[in-house]
């Protein structure tokens, strides 16, 4: 094996983000696939059918046309696990997914959503001050990078909600917020998605836990087996609660609810929900201290 | 609930009146892709749109296009974005200019219900996220105005087959949305009263 030089390394993860940002927006992954056609096939209302029977044939023309699933291209969101001996600086790595996001618009081309958060005037090809976005975890004794890319759509993003509540409601405060959440979200992000919830650490940390969580595969569990069965709890108690497909009445109104937790302060107890819609794009990638791709959609 | 196709831009109200929540519709004709900056400078910056809204069909999105070296926009990717944030042009769309049908995603919430009783108006709920198909469905981006506003411009486009679309708010007082949050807020007495 022959030694990347950081300008190779940079090349690599650069292709690799312009890759995944267009792969995900235009394929989806196998357990969402699954998730979608259980859902299509255990919804009863006339309804809540039309519209789940619809994004099976969405899904099968954007695989037959090669096209995006969804328009809103979304804010590109990565999530970066980065090796203790990788040879690129997260500095160098952060500006290799910039520009990978940005060749992806422009080649392919795809809508450019980023804009001044004041003006409102286009920042550039979904890049942008603090655009894209990336979530970082470090790993030791390990010279690999896994990148995902998610790209967020602000339909499903702008059902965001975060709720400080107290020791005393406890978990039951956990649960009525979740519901009262997504009850409140009507058909507004695209019902049936996932639920993020980010439960403990701090206000900004259970917001930022609630979107890691939805970047899970589908119906995976959480490690702790008291919070996985409240994921099982409220997946099951939101899907009491007739919303349904795009808010029009039905059986189905979540495909799942992951949460993903993190210890807390003794006089708090956050808990934040951030929505992902039916389209929950997802790709992703291992690249090797020699910078050689792996693509892989089961992380 | 019935199954209807409508052709816009309409000329008899008929059309509008006879279609009741949670009917099925397919569109034919031309429809009107609008969206948030589009509405604010017809309504907030008094600017007269340089289209004509008769009886039209609107369609709340900002279309993935590509512009060929002829000046045309050729499509990419449409798809349709959530309405709610447009609720508080209804009125005005329908009095100042005449449109008939708004169609977006995710609904309206109630303070739509009224004037489009009285203005014999519907919203139309497409599948949001379904863009792939929606673009099929699109024959041709006919006209664009306000390029500069791009992709939040004023576009005609003519649609084959627009649908299927579900009537999530009819022009008789009935709103899909209404119903399932009245149903839902009870459910949750209900699932609270478990913890």
């Amino acid at each position: 094996m022959t030694t990347a030089t950081t300008i190779d390394l940079a090349f690599a993860v650069e292709d690799a983000a312009a890759h995944l940002y267009v792969w995900a927006l235009k394929d989806i992954p196998q357990d969402l696939r699954d998730a979608l056609d259980a859902a299509r096939k255990r919804e009863t209302s006339v309804t809540g059918k039309r519209v789940l029977e619809t994004i099976h044939r969405n899904v099968n023309i954007a695989d037959s046309e090669k096209n995006l699933v969804c328009q809103d291209t979304g804010i590109a969101v990565y999530t970066c696990r980065v090796g203790e001996h990788f040879p690129l600086h997260p500095a160098r790595i952060y500006e290799a997914l910039k520009a990978g996001t940005g060749r992806a618009t422009v080649d392919h081309p795809l809508r450019s959503n980023a804009v001044h958060t004041l003006t409102r005037e286009n920042t550039g090809p979904n890049i942008g001050y603090r655009l894209p976005i990336v979530h970082w975890e470090f790993i030791p004794d390990w010279d690999g990078l896994d990148v995902k890319c998610v790209p967020k759509g602000s339909g499903s993003e702008n059902m965001s909600f975060l709720k400080m509540c107290v020791p005393a409601d406890g978990v039951k405060g956990i649960k009525e917020f979740v519901l009262e959440s997504i009850v409140g979200a009507g058909g507004k992000p695209c019902p049936p998605g996932i639920v993020g919830v980010g439960i403990g650490g701090t206000a900004d940390y259970a917001m930022y836990l609630a979107k890691e969580a939805i970047t899970r595969p589908v119906g995976t569990r959480n490690a702790d087996p008291l919070v996985a069965e409240l994921e099982d709890e409220l997946y099951g108690l939101l899907n009491e609660t007739g919303i349904g497909p795009m808010g029009l009445g039905g059986d189905v109104t979540v495909l799942q609810c992951h949460i993903e937790h993190a210890d807390t302060h003794m006089t708090l107890n956050p808990v934040a929900v951030n929505y992902q819609c039916w389209a929950a794009r997802r790709a992703s990638v291992h690249i090797d201290a020699a910078g050689n791709l792996d693509f892989d959609r089961e992380f | 609930m019935a199954n209807h196709t409508v052709t816009f831009p309409i000329t008899d109200e008929q059309e509008i009146l006879k279609l009741r929540a949670g009917d099925e519709v397919t569109v034919q004709g031309h429809i009107i892709g609008i969206r948030d900056r589009t509405q604010i400078r017809i309504f907030d910056q008094g600017v007269e749109p340089p289209m004509d809204l008769r009886g039209a069909f609107l369609l709340h999105t900002a279309p993935g296009v590509r512009k060929l070296d002829s000046g045309k926009y050729e499509k990419v990717c449409i798809g349709t974005t959530t309405s709610a944030r447009m609720v508080r042009f209804t009125e005005p769309l329908g009095t100042q200019y005449g449109v008939r049908a708004i169609c977006g995603k995710g609904g309206f919430p109630d303070e739509a219900i009224e004037p489009m009783q009285r203005l014999g108006m519907v919203y139309f709920a497409i599948v949001g996220g379904a863009a792939a198909l929606e673009t099929t469905q699109i024959e041709e981006i006919e006209e664009v105005a306000w390029e500069e506003l791009m992709p939040e411009c004023l576009w005609k486009f003519r649609v084959k087959d627009f649908g299927p679309l579900t009537v999530g708010i009819d022009a008789h007082g009935n709103s899909l949305y209404h119903d399932v949050q009245t149903a839902a807020r009870e459910k949750l007495k209900e699932l609270y009263a478990r913890f």
